[in-house]
């Protein structure tokens, strides 16, 4: 089955009603029909109307989204699944949500940049309009700001890396508590500052808060050695970084041998799956459905290694968000890549997108 | 490689056009329809999404216009309308929307909505159950005889080579039977009792699928026999009452006070009530003929070809079209007619290519016609009164023992005129 929405929360007096009326639209459901007078209302799968779409720096767009039933909300920094459809298909993505959450007009946001090669990006940033409805999967992501926030923060964030940065910001801008709140952000140059000016105007509302820009085209890179000269006090601070790969990686060793590698939270966007250098044993796998039989490394998940195999599976966002590709682990051990734990439930549930075998394994797919 | 091409077909009474292919013939025949259907499967987009989307809106507007109808129906005309709007709602439902759903011919869309796993229909029959015995059993073994179990659907006998058997000579009566009541036949073939008597089928599977069936067959009488009725009656009993009550008031006719007010109300609520059910089983009836009809026309007029297990040992998927090809017959007729069959009148081309979208039916039909006219094979085709007529006409003839095959029409050389 397809990669699907997430269930909206609809009021429990409409759900009654819609059920009692089950039975008069059977197999379908009254949604199906009330969808023809207005999409929003699925109460089946929870979907969003384009409110607005503004353009920001460097090929990004905002674009705020008005959910079809009251936005059951998120954390400062969380991602959100989208659906779009694009030349007739369905296509989802993860992206951050860029507003904090509890606005008063009940929107949510996200802030997809260009990329000129994909499907979805180009779809938002260039043909989407305002009317236009999208699909609304589940809010996930580890990359929060605490509640209550830390008292003395550090923002670390590069080129479009800033999105989840940026709902964190308009979060402690929004509760008045920037006493104390360094970010450091670097871009190419001025004019491709996403957010530029918003960043800017927070900034200068607070007094306990300092914008550091890097703008690598003039000044170069910023190492994380610099940090002595833009935030003597780092070790002292949360800090919460998000961009690159690289720059991660860099920080994360910094951290590891002149701060306290527990006080830095980081936000990777491209798959996870191995990254962290998670790895498991590796094994056989067998798929019960087709009785294919798939020989998977340690590194590889076991979804990767069927399709190799010829077992045709069902997959979705391929890093471990959507739930699409789960089967049920009826003999052995997995390792999930991302976090390196192991999962032993027999009969449990198995996302065999993020995990690999430990040692010979039985899925039912 | 395949025994058809080396030993010629004994049993048959012509010669099968598959016999005289050479295992390169067939790849090449198999290499151009790959090619055809590639060519369309990169194509699909916007324009094909729009097509379902348009057919299923439209099947949900004549499903609401049929109900209010029917609700508001005091008149015979309202009545006819209402039940005309429901059949051509559940024909559509069941055709164009729900058999091409269930192949898989949306799945590109990744709709989960417009989904072969997720979707159900109006029809007494399970989804799962469905495409097990349809998608699977009937599409791969199309025309094989002793393993489609759609040719005859185990109860008939439409091919000279079936053995005749007393029960055939009640054939003719049953087949109007199950004209009438396809959905429940469509049903119990899928249970399969064939399976069920060799053991190869468990007993925990045969009462899954009984279940499954019960679930059915009780939400759509519960739907079509109960909620409607039970909501015309309603609707009729309330508005009978407000007229009996304004006569009352305007004093135009002594009703008998508020007990007569109430018999009439009650005695057209259930006036209400019945022409309700009986709309909803008629439109039941006329989709279920409408659909035998089309189906039958699919596979048993005198042009499509039949194949021993034999034939067909080592099968290579050229050889499978081919089969597809010549087991198949088209039915020739308007858009509306072939959007009304759910593009089953492109018979041909649905088992050329069972999962592609059936709006590209018609787009394809030229290219698989120049197939065959360049490697002499057949395109089984003809109106729909005389592809029926045949059809019937071998249901008759077969009840009884005997029968010949009858002729095939020959290569196809081109439109004529």
């Amino acid at each position: 089955m397809p990669e699907t929405a997430a269930t909206p929360n609809v009021p429990p007096r409409r759900q009654r009603a819609l059920q009692a009326l089950r039975s008069l639209f059977t197999p379908l459901l009254p949604d199906d029909y009330l969808e023809l007078i207005n999409p929003l209302w699925s109460s089946r799968e929870l979907r969003g109307r384009i409110e607005r779409i503004s353009p920001e720096a460097d090929g990004a767009v905002s674009v705020l989204i008005r959910p079809g039933f009251e936005w059951s909300g998120h954390l400062p920094g969380q991602y959100l699944r989208i659906g779009v459809v694009v030349d007739g298909v369905h296509h989802w993505r993860a992206y951050s949500l860029t507003t904090e959450p509890g606005r008063s007009d009940g929107c949510i946001g996200i802030t997809p940049k260009l990329v000129p090669t994909g499907v979805v990006s180009p779809y938002l940033t260039q043909q989407a309009r305002p009317g236009d409805i999208v699909r609304l999967g589940g809010v996930e992501g580890t990359f929060v700001l605490p509640s209550p926030p830390p008292r003395r923060i550090l923002f670390i964030s590069a080129g479009s890396g800033i999105t989840p940065i940026m709902a964190m910001l308009r979060s402690l801008d929004r509760a008045d508590a920037m006493a104390d709140v360094v970010h450091v952000h670097s871009a190419r140059e001025g004019s491709g500052v996403i957010f530029g000016e918003r960043l800017r105007e927070i900034c200068d509302r607070h007094q306990g808060a300092r914008l550091h820009l890097q703008l690598t085209a003039e000044q170069g890179r910023l190492a994380p050695v610099d940090l002595d000269r833009v935030c003597p006090d780092w070790r002292e601070r949360d800090t919460f970084a998000s961009g690159p790969g690289e720059m991660l990686d860099e920080l994360r060793a910094h951290w590891q041998e002149q701060g306290d590698p527990a006080r830095l939270s980081i936000e990777r966007f491209q798959p996870i799956v191995g990254s962290e250098g998670a790895t498991a044993a590796g094994g056989r796998v067998r798929f019960l459905a087709s009785d294919i039989e798939a020989e998977c490394d340690g590194n590889t998940p076991i979804l990767v290694a069927g399709e190799e195999a010829g077992a045709c599976l069902p997959f979705g966002c391929r890093m471990g968000i959507c739930h699409t590709c789960v089967g049920r682990l009826r003999a052995g051990a997995v390792r999930d890549l991302r976090t390196g734990e192991l999962n032993e439930t027999e009969n449990g549930m198995v996302r065999t997108c993020v995990n690999a075998p430990e040692g010979e394994v039985q899925i039912e797919l | 490689m395949s025994t058809v091409t080396v030993n010629p077909p004994q049993a048959t009474t012509e010669e099968n056009p598959l016999a005289r292919l050479s295992p390169e013939q067939l790849d090449a025949i198999g290499e151009e329809f790959d090619a055809i259907r590639d060519r369309v499967m990169a194509d699909l987009g916007d324009r094909d999404r729009r097509y379902i989307e348009s057919m299923i809106a439209m099947h949900r507007r004549l499903a609401i216009l049929g109900r209010v109808l029917l609700l508001a129906s005091r008149r015979r005309s309202a009545w006819v309308a209402g039940t005309a709007a429901l059949s051509a709602a559940k024909i559509l439902e069941n055709m164009e929307i729900g058999h091409n759903v269930m192949h898989g011919q949306w799945d590109w869309m990744n709709d989960p909505r417009i989904h072969s796993t997720t979707w159900d229909w109006d029809n007494v029959s399970p989804a799962d159950a469905w495409k097990h015995s349809h998608n699977y059993e009937h599409h791969t073994f199309t025309n094989v005889r002793g393993k489609d179990r759609d040719l005859g659907y185990e109860i008939m006998r439409i091919d000279p080579e079936q053995k005749w058997h007393p029960v055939y000579l009640l054939q003719p009566f049953y087949n109007l039977l199950l004209a009438a009541f396809f959905e429940w036949g469509v049903a119990v073939h899928d249970l399969n009792f064939e399976a069920i008597e060799s053991g190869e089928k468990s007993k925990d599977k045969v009462r899954e699928e009984l279940l499954a069936i019960g679930t059915k067959v009780k939400d759509q009488a519960l739907k079509d026999y109960v909620a409607w009725p039970l909501l015309s009656g309603l609707a009729a009993a309330a508005v009978e009452a407000g007229l009996a009550l304004r006569e009352t008031r305007t004093g135009k006719r002594r009703s008998g006070g508020l007990a007569g007010v109430a018999g009439r109300a009650l005695r057209r609520g259930l006036e209400g009530s019945r022409e309700t059910v009986t709309a909803d089983a008629t439109a039941n009836v006329i989709r279920n003929a409408w659909a035998y009809a089309i189906i039958f026309c699919g596979h048993f007029p005198d042009q499509t070809y039949t194949f021993s297990e034999e034939e067909v040992e080592g099968e290579t998927r050229g050889g499978w079209y081919v089969r597809q090809l010549l087991g198949s017959a088209n039915i020739e007729g308007s858009p509306l007619f072939h959007v009304a069959s759910g593009n089953l009148g492109y018979q041909v081309e649905h088992h050329l290519f069972p999962d592609m979208p059936s709006s590209r039916y018609a787009e394809v039909a030229p290219q698989v016609k120049d197939v065959c006219e360049r490697y002499a094979l057949p395109y089984n085709a003809g109106p729909f009164g005389r592809q029926l007529g045949m059809v019937q006409r071998t249901i008759l003839r077969l009840a009884f023992p005997g029968g010949k095959h009858r002729p095939k029409p020959g290569p196809y050389v081109g439109e004529e005129g």
